[in-house]
């Protein structure tokens, strides 16, 4: 695993949590849409906020974090990442907005970092046997405590 | 009655997001390192590579239809339901579907992640 590699995860996180957040913010402030098929136009509408727009645009990099994490790493691997974004979300609302969260919620960060611990600590991506017949093991693949 | 409804919709939304997660890992893993490629050919080889990969679009489309049984199960459940119990049930779903279809070497490292997580996502929401 390179620092870039980190970088992609790191991305999938951050573009996650604040493309969910913009969006959500966007779909309050255009109020009581009915999500139904007889208000497609009001849908499609809502893409013109900025605050929606700006959500989509994070969600899209997300997608793109998130295909291009999976071209080089398990998938098992690269999950655990997502669900970091909980913990973001948790965090900028204690110490960004200083609300109060539960012990339930604690517990639930800490089960949630030590997963993502847990699955970043190991081997990034299951050796394959293509891998093995033409370039040789990827250098984490096989051994993770090369890793720097 | 309600509720079978919303478990329902909790069920579509684990099977079609998993099968979306597996048909695009195993998309990205047929075109490869993206970041050598996009190194070596440039970012519209990746781009067309990538299009060109059949399961992709299929793992699209399972992700389309995740997102809206989504939709229609928090038209008909909680959100304190659906989304929490979607989430770590999908993470579950996942670790057994690559260890199955993707051959993933799902370990004890890995299983305990996953529930953990799970675990994890469901007190967050309570």
């Amino acid at each position: 695993m390179t620092f870039r590699k980190y970088l992609v995860l790191a991305g999938i996180t951050v573009c996650a949590t604040a493309g969910d957040s913009l969006l959500a913010r966007g779909m309050k402030q255009l109020g009581n849409i009915n999500v139904s098929l007889h208000n497609l136009s009001a849908l499609l509408l809502a893409i013109l906020n900025p605050w929606v727009t700006a959500g989509i645009l994070f969600l899209l990099a997300f997608f793109a974090c998130y295909i291009s994490a999976l071209s080089w790493a398990d998938l098992t691997y690269v999950l655990p990442a997502t669900s970091l974004g909980y913990v973001l979300v948790a965090l900028i609302a204690r110490f960004g907005f200083h609300e109060v969260i539960s012990p339930t919620r604690w517990l639930g960060i800490a089960l949630i970092a030590a997963g993502v611990g847990f699955v970043a600590a190991g081997p990034s991506v299951t050796p394959s046997r293509q891998h093995l017949d033409s370039r040789g093991p990827s250098r984490d693949a096989l051994s993770p405590q090369v890793k720097l | 009655m309600k509720d079978i409804y919303a478990w329902a919709a909790i069920g579509l939304i684990v099977l079609t997001s998993t099968t979306g997660d597996v048909l695009l890992s195993y998309s990205m893993k047929q075109v490869g390192d993206v970041g050598e490629l996009w190194k070596r050919r440039g970012a519209l080889a990746v781009l067309g590579r990538v299009l060109r990969t059949p399961t992709f679009a299929l793992g699209l489309m399972a992700m389309a239809i995740a997102f809206y049984s989504l939709l229609f199960g928090l038209s008909w459940g909680n959100l304190s339901l659906v989304v929490p119990a979607s989430a770590s049930l999908t993470f579950v779903a996942n670790a057994v579907a690559a260890r199955i279809f993707l051959h993933e070497r799902v370990g004890r490292r890995r299983w305990l992640a996953a529930l953990l997580v799970a675990g994890g996502v469901v007190l967050m929401a309570v």
